[in-house]
């Protein structure tokens, strides 16, 4: 494997953070609906739902660039993925059209509010498990008749595990996100129920790793061929320091809220900040397991990418403008920031 | 019948989009009417702007919430139903969708969420701020998409290298001959389908004698703005009808209903039945010549027909010659609706002429179904193409299985007729419920200084000392 300095390789970096930007950010919020059938009054759906409807849409909208850099960068993975995993694709979307107008309506609504819950919590449990559907595919890998748009393929005990894990990991940024944003009995659940999600999710993520690489050849080959263990043993060394870390600091806020004795410090925020450790930490190994394709052995970014002008013509645009995107949105949570009190605020 | 993937990935797209649009066109209005607002109330301090961007701003939300939901499906299907389009002409297209989100979809949502819920948090005129961000963003999306779509009615600036297009010129591609015409034309319509949405409702409020002082400003400053904006988009389209004879003439075709290859002293048909199969029009209603003198400014001036091109290249005539009738039909009524209104204002009755606002309270729907009716001209128009006179539409879908498409398509018309029916709930009942008073919203606007936030503030450091001193009870926490 050649790592040949290119545009397309920038692209293929750009797309990576596009999709991490994505899983955090939309992570949490989603992951919202998928704890909300676990917290049961309305106060604590209220807080739930307001800690992120502010920033839902914009989270989102990483989902959308995400899409179009595949589209303006790799028009023929854009057209093959989009059409092969037709069906994952479809769903996830009718699950983020329940979960994102459930926003809008449930605030406004007296008699209907319990189906805008469901359709919250239903609608971002759909979409993000689809999404791990989708992932598992193309960390598995594709048969050669994937892109022959009939097949099944993305259907398999691999996958559909994947699907359940990410909705774990989700699940788990929230807890963290809403350890940060609330006090009280609230964020002690969030700390409790973040614990038991930590669990989980590194049972998984050890499972999936052994899973793919003993049924892949090519990713173990990339993972234990030559020296490359040497290079690529920190991955896991630092995600398990990570979870460590998070265990303990969730178990204080945990501990905090029920013990008579003081506690030691506790990090309100750095949970979260640990929890993005993670994901980002299991999304570098993901790379190494797949690059340089876009679809596992099947297509690479180099074949995918589209000609040079509009690589070129694309660039300026991410110079500008997503240094800009990036500070305008920090600049948004920074208004909004500090816990969610019971006050009505708003339009 | 054997289902043909073709036509049901092509209604999924025609049923999808034609959800979408219809928020666009009420958000891009209504955010700039917002902007409006809360600039004059700024600069004059008349609580009543306040009042109007405050009420105005809650279907304004809902509005742009549906926008966003529906707008993410169409970002995804042109790779899940054409992908071969997608991969044909992804590198003109998918630069310019980029371009879109970069510079228009993140800034709309990361000014949005200070618009909505920001009241309390900054100031007044960081507040306008990011209304007026919000608001140009809505512009600039519609600017980047409307290039993309006009390209591919008039491509220009591309090469074609091994079953794909390539981009030669980015400027020939993005101010391509269609997209000023065209982009114009969906603004003004975007901010007229907003006008009569607020017009109407306000009219109706004074119709039913209810916020009688707001019922009024609203009206007033609807029927200024429809009075400036309905002549002029009458006039932008009669140039954006110049351009499709120029470069889509069998469009133009289907939009006149001319069969004969070529036509002199074109009469303008108000009403007729075009029939396909006998190349003709029944029932004709005409004003002869006119056509002629509108689009050539001359009454013998010749037009070519579709009798042109093979009857394979035409799209449906019916259906493109009464959506144009709809639309230039609606904007008539419009310019009507303005003058007549001036005309009253005029004579200092308007306020009272309930025969007047009675129609106008029902005319809230008007602006969309023209929005609908002009899409329908442009699309249908220019089938069997998808990038005119160069790729057709049915070379490039994706080869999935029918029935796959069929459920999607299915669940789409479920999702979405659902959705439609509760927004019209909401919207309803948003509009029923009628404006705040305007001595509320000067006391909630003091926001963190208000007693109510102090209050809520002290109650929730208490219930704090409490759970943090007992374990949490929680009956179904357990699990
Ligand atoms: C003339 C205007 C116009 C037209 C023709 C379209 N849109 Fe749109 N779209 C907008 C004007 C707009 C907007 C005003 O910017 C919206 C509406 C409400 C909103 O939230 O932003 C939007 C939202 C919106 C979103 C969500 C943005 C977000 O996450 O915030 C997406 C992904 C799209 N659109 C994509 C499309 C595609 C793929 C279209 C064509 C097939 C399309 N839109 C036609
Ligand atoms: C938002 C307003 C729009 C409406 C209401 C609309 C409506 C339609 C309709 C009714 C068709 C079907 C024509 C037929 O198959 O007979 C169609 C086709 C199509 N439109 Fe649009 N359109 C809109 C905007 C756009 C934009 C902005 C783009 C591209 C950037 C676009 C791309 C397409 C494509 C690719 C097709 C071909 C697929 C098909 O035939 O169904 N449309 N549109
Ligand atoms: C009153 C006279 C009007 C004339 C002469 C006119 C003319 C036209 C023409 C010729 C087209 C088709 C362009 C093409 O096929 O490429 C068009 C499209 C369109 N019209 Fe109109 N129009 C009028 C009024 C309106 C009104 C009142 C609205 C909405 C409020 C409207 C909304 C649209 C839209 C959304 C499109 C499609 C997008 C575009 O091409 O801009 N039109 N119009």
């Amino acid at each position: 494997m050649e790592l040949e300095l290119s545009v397309s390789l920038f692209y293929l970096l750009l797309l990576g953070f596009a999709i991490l930007m994505y899983v955090l950010l939309d992570g949490f919020d989603l992951g919202m609906g998928i704890l909300y059938p676990w917290f049961n009054s309305d106060a604590e759906h209220d807080h739930l739902m307001r800690s992120v409807a502010h920033v839902w849409d914009g989270n989102e909208t990483w989902l959308v660039f995400g899409g179009v850099i595949l589209f303006g960068a790799f028009p023929a993975a854009y057209a093959a993925i989009a059409s092969a995993f037709y069906l994952p694709i479809v769903l996830m979307l009718i699950g983020l059209i329940f979960r994102g107008v459930a926003f809008e309506y449930r605030f406004k609504s007296d008699t209907s509010k319990k189906y805008w819950n469901s359709a919250f919590a239903i609608g971002s449990s759909l979409a993000a498990f689809c999404q791990g559907l989708m992932l598992g595919t193309l960390v598995q890998g594709v048969p050669t008749d994937f892109i022959d748009q009939s097949s099944f393929s993305w259907l398999s005990p691999f996958s559909l595990f994947c699907g359940l894990a990410v909705m774990a990991g989700y699940a788990l940024l929230a807890c963290c996100y809403l350890v940060m944003k609330s006090r009280g009995g609230l964020q002690h659940k969030a700390a409790r129920y973040g614990q038991r999600l930590l669990l989980i999710v590194m049972l998984s993520m050890l499972l999936v790793s052994l899973w793919t690489v003993w049924i892949e050849p090519e990713i173990r080959a990339r993972w234990f061929g030559g020296w490359h263990a040497l290079w690529l043993i920190p991955l896991p060394l630092l995600s398990v320091l990570a979870a460590r870390l998070l265990f303990r600091d969730l178990g204080r806020v945990n501990r905090s809220h029920k013990a008579e004795t003081a506690v030691q410090e506790r990090h309100e925020e750095r949970p979260f900040w640990l929890a993005a450790a993670l994901f980002l930490l299991a999304f570098v190994g993901l790379l190494v397991s797949v690059f340089p394709y876009l679809l596992p052995r099947q297509l690479t970014y180099q074949e995918a990418a589209a000609p040079d002008s509009s690589l070129m013509f694309m660039l300026p645009g991410i110079f500008i403008f997503l240094p800009l995107i990036c500070a305008y949105t920090l600049w948004g949570y920074k208004i909004f920031a500090g816990k969610i009190e019971d006050y009505q605020e708003g339009y | 019948m054997e289902l043909d993937v073709s036509i049901l990935s092509r209604i999924q797209f025609a049923f999808t989009v034609s959800f979408h649009i219809i928020f666009p066109s009420i958000t891009i209005g209504l955010a700039t009417l917002i902007a409006i607002w809360e600039g004059l109330w700024l600069k004059t301090g008349n609580p009543q702007y306040l009042q109007l961007a405050k009420f105005w701003i809650k279907p304004f939300a809902i509005t742009f919430g549906m926008g966003v939901v529906s707008g993410i499906v169409l970002s995804y299907e042109f790779g899940t139903n054409f992908s071969k389009f997608s991969e044909m002409a992804g590198a003109v297209i998918g630069p310019l969708m980029a371009y879109e989100v970069l510079t228009a979809f993140f800034l709309e949502a990361g000014f949005l969420g200070v618009m909505l819920f920001g009241w309390q948090r900054v100031s007044a005129k960081m507040h306008f701020f990011a209304t007026v961000t919000v608001a140009v963003g809505t512009w600039i999306s519609a600017f980047w998409i409307i290039a993309a779509n006009s390209w591919m009615q008039t491509p220009q600036g591309h090469q074609f290298v091994d079953g794909k297009f390539e981009v030669v010129s980015w400027m020939e591609v993005i101010f391509n001959p269609s997209m000023p015409y065209r982009f114009f034309h969906m603004l003004l319509a975007a901010f007229i389908t907003a006008t009569f949405v607020v017009m109407a409702t306000h009219a109706w409020y004074l119709r039913k004698g209810q916020h009688i002082d707001f019922g009024r400003k609203g009206l007033s400053m609807t029927l200024w703005i429809a009075l400036v904006l309905t002549p002029l988009q009458a006039w932008v389209g009669d140039l954006h009808g110049l351009n499709v004879k120029e470069h889509q003439p069998v469009k133009l075709a289907a939009m006149e209903g001319i069969w004969a290859s070529t036509e002199a002293n074109v009469p303008l048909l108000l009403f007729a039945l075009p029939d396909m199969k006998a190349e003709k029009n029944h029932y004709e209603v005409a004003v002869p010549g006119l056509a002629s003198l509108i689009l050539t400014h001359s009454w013998d001036g010749e037009l070519q027909g579709l009798k042109s091109v093979p009857a394979a290249d035409r799209p449906n005539v019916p259906m493109v010659f009464f959506s144009f009738r709809v639309m230039v039909g609606i904007g008539m009524l419009m310019i009507g609706v303005a003058l007549l209104g001036t005309y009253l204002r005029w004579r200092g009755t308007l306020y009272q002429s309930n025969w007047f606002l009675w129609p106008v309270s029902f005319m809230a729907p008007t602006g969309i179904i023209a929005v609908l009716a002009g899409w329908y001209v442009v699309e249908i128009g220019r089938q069997p193409w998808i990038i005119y006179g160069l790729v057709r539409t049915s070379e490039v879908v994706s080869p999935l299985p029918a029935e796959r498409v069929l459920f999607s398509l299915t669940l789409f018309v479920l999702t979405y007729s659902l959705l439609f029916a509760v927004y019209l709930y909401f919207m309803r009942k948003l509009i029923k419920k009628g404006p705040a008073a305007v001595g509320h919203l000067q006391q909630q606007r003091i926001g963190v200084k208000a007693s109510g936030y102090a209050l809520s503030f002290t109650k929730t450091l208490a219930t704090d000392a409490e759970t943090s001193n007992s374990p949490a009870t929680d009956p179904k926490g357990a699990h």
